[in-house]
């Protein structure tokens, strides 16, 4: 919320994509989860937002969310707004949010394999979007595909857009996935943990794929990550996630430099580093909360070693400490000067 | 694919001998005299059993017998029947009938129990779901000798709507009846297979893909949904129809329809070994071609499998 502050002014161009104190609920005949309790981020044109957090921490639906495909039910969008370019896609009908899929905002996901239809080719998949969203003919459409997968840089993609996604490899898929995903040329990108499913040396040329192609096409790019490592590259600014909520955001380097939130603290201690070879691997203690359930107080208490009695009864909120930077704790001042 | 195929037919052979040797031998192991009772109420004259067991070589053992009767249907001659008629004959007037009543089967159990399985996919939890579903379990339960008496005395012999048995040379419409009443069981785990598969793909990954490319709804499920979800479904149909092009006894019998069902029947009755060694062959290589082209089908549906 705060960090849109600046964009809600009036004159000001609108923001790419603004996401205001979005709740959304899980319903199921046994309980009500609150997977998102007030999420607020943006993305400007050419910039990457790296968002971070745990499994459950809602990255993912917030996503979904943005770009219209949350499975309905059980996922319901109960409160807040997404305005993409100032227009409002919660109250849009079907049929432009439809419009905005794959024109406007695009999305890769994690496992390309699964993500990609196992009995049609490479090549149907991604022409299929200019035949059916640019009226061209199956030929033509079928060599803008090759065109599509040449630009991602698979080699002899003239043959390769008759092959199924089972005869790539895995990084080869994800490439064809990114193909699919920047077909009709979107200006927002939402990469889902795009390299997790990934061997370590292709998770890298593949983030340096997505970063090069941001940069040639001007794209805002969200990236959804639980890997810290990834997201230190290309990521210009971080939104940390913690039960449905955004707990910390900052600048990249910032962030790096002195996190304003226990969590994200947690997360940078947990990255495995060679110089403390042989040390315990520290990790954050306990288990994410129970979304049916989330703790009375900061969602994090009981997991902070921090808590104190206020954390118990008082939600957080975030606020900016610093120009651009956001943290939802008690004692982000304290933590911010610290050293 | 080819050298697959190939491998597939070669295993005819095998199969082939196999099948027609063991029921050649049971045909010929029934219990009785398969000439007593065939000269009136008389017993049959010496002589005439003497010239019939010549005939069909009823004096070899059962290997020598096979290995003759194995030769003549090499040569294209299916043999006779002990009333001199030629099977081959018998076997051209059945066939075109079962093969009537199985397409109609087959297209009544495909076209309406896909259909009811996507509406009830797509519907959700509601109530032609449990509609179709208290229906298909209702057709599950019934076997076909029960609905096919119902319907024939309901609606044949007290409303009048339909003759009870057919002409002897049966037409299309005359076999729509005993058609359905054939494919309704198959009809009903079409329907439930096409939900399951339809409720099983609505929630992968690829279709959520589908949807972030922006594409119709329509199309989201005609194209993506519905390919991946028939597969299953593909292959039951295909070999249902094998069976059925084996002819329905129960059926058959039932509305008197003169299908292959109904020769074998007969056969087996008056053991007629040549005959229903003859048909049963035959049989058994329709069902084995029928399976080898749901293997095929298989393959170009689903590109992940490749017999190479």
């Amino acid at each position: 919320m705060s960090a849109t502050d600046e964009s809600t002014g009036g004159s000001t161009k609108p923001r790419l994509l603004e996401v205001e104190d979005l709740h959304v609920e899980f319903r199921t005949r046994e309980a009500t989860a609150n997977v998102l309790n007030g999420v607020g981020y943006h993305v400007d044109a050419g910039e990457t937002l790296a968002v971070l957090g745990e499994s459950g921490s809602g990255k993912s639906v917030t996503a979904q969310s943005v770009m219209g495909i949350l499975d309905t039910p059980p996922g319901f969008v109960t409160k807040g707004a997404i305005r993409y370019r100032g227009e409002e896609l919660l109250a849009a009908t079907e049929d432009r949010r439809r419009e905005l899929r794959g024109e406007n905002m695009a999305m890769i996901f994690q496992d390309a394999l699964s993500a990609l239809n196992p009995v049609y080719t490479v090549g149907f998949q991604i022409a299929e979007q200019f035949r059916f969203r640019r009226g061209m003919s199956r030929k033509d459409a079928m060599a803008k595909a090759a065109e599509m997968l040449d630009m991602v840089k698979i080699p002899n993609a003239k043959q390769r857009v008759k092959e199924f996604p089972h005869q790539f490899s895995g990084g080869m898929r994800q490439r064809a996935m990114i193909a699919m995903s920047l077909a009709l040329d979107p200006d927002l990108l939402i990469a889902d943990e795009p390299t997790t499913a990934l061997d370590v040396t292709v998770q890298a040329q593949i983030m340096d794929l997505l970063d090069e192609l941001r940069r040639e096409r001007g794209m805002g790019m969200i990236l959804i990550t639980h890997d810290l490592g990834v997201v230190a590259e290309v990521a210009d600014r971080i939104a940390v996630m913690y039960a449905g909520r955004v707990v910390e955001e900052s600048d990249a380097e910032s962030l790096y430099e002195r996190p304003a939130h226990p969590y994200t603290e947690g997360l940078m201690e947990s990255i495995p580093r060679l110089d403390q070879k042989g040390e315990q691997l520290a990790s954050i203690k306990g288990l994410p909360p129970n979304l049916a359930n989330i703790p009375e107080g900061c969602p994090f208490h009981p997991r902070c070693h921090r808590a104190t009695d206020e954390c118990r009864r008082k939600v957080p909120e975030l606020l900016e400490l610093r120009p651009g930077r956001y943290s939802a704790c008690h004692f982000a001042e304290e933590l911010i000067s610290s050293e | 694919m080819g050298r697959y195929i190939l491998r597939r037919l070669l295993q005819l052979i095998p199969v082939f001998i196999g099948t027609t040797f063991i029921i050649y031998s049971l045909v010929w192991a029934l219990p009785g005299d398969p000439f007593a009772g065939k000269c009136g109420s008389r017993a049959c004259p010496e002589a005439y059993v003497q010239m019939m067991t010549e005939k069909y070589n009823l004096d070899e053992p059962l290997p020598v017998q096979y290995v003759l009767y194995l030769g003549q249907l090499f040569q294209g001659n299916f043999g006779e029947t002990f009333s001199g008629l030629e099977v081959s004959t018998l076997i051209q007037n059945a066939y075109p009938v079962t093969i009537k009543l199985a397409a109609i089967a087959l297209v009544f159990e495909a076209v309406i129990g896909i259909a009811a399985g996507i509406l009830t996919a797509l519907r959700g939890n509601g109530f032609v779901d449990n509609l179709v579903l208290a229906a298909t379990l209702f057709l599950i339960a019934v076997p076909v000798f029960v609905s096919g008496f119902v319907v024939q005395i309901v609606f044949g012999v007290q409303l009048g709507w339909m003759n009870p048995s057919v002409s002897t040379d049966p037409t299309i419409g005359e076999l729509v009846v005993p058609g359905l009443i054939l494919g309704s069981l198959s009809m009903a785990y079409i329907a439930r297979l096409t939900r399951t598969a339809m409720f099983e793909n609505k929630r992968a990954d690829y279709i959520r893909t589908a949807n972030a490319k922006g594409l119709k709804p329509r199309r989201v499920v005609s194209v993506h949904m519905l390919r991946n979800s028939l597969i299953p479904v593909i292959t039951f149909i295909g070999t249902d129809f094998g069976a059925l092009m084996g002819g329905a006894i129960v059926t058959e019998g039932i509305f008197n329809i003169p299908g292959i069902g109904n020769l074998v029947f007969q056969a087996i009755g008056g053991q007629e070994g040549t005959t229903v060694t003859g048909v049963v062959t035959l049989l058994v290589i329709v069902y084995l071609l029928m399976n080898l082209l749901v293997d095929i089908l298989y393959a170009a549906l689903d590109p992940r499998i490749r017999y190479d």
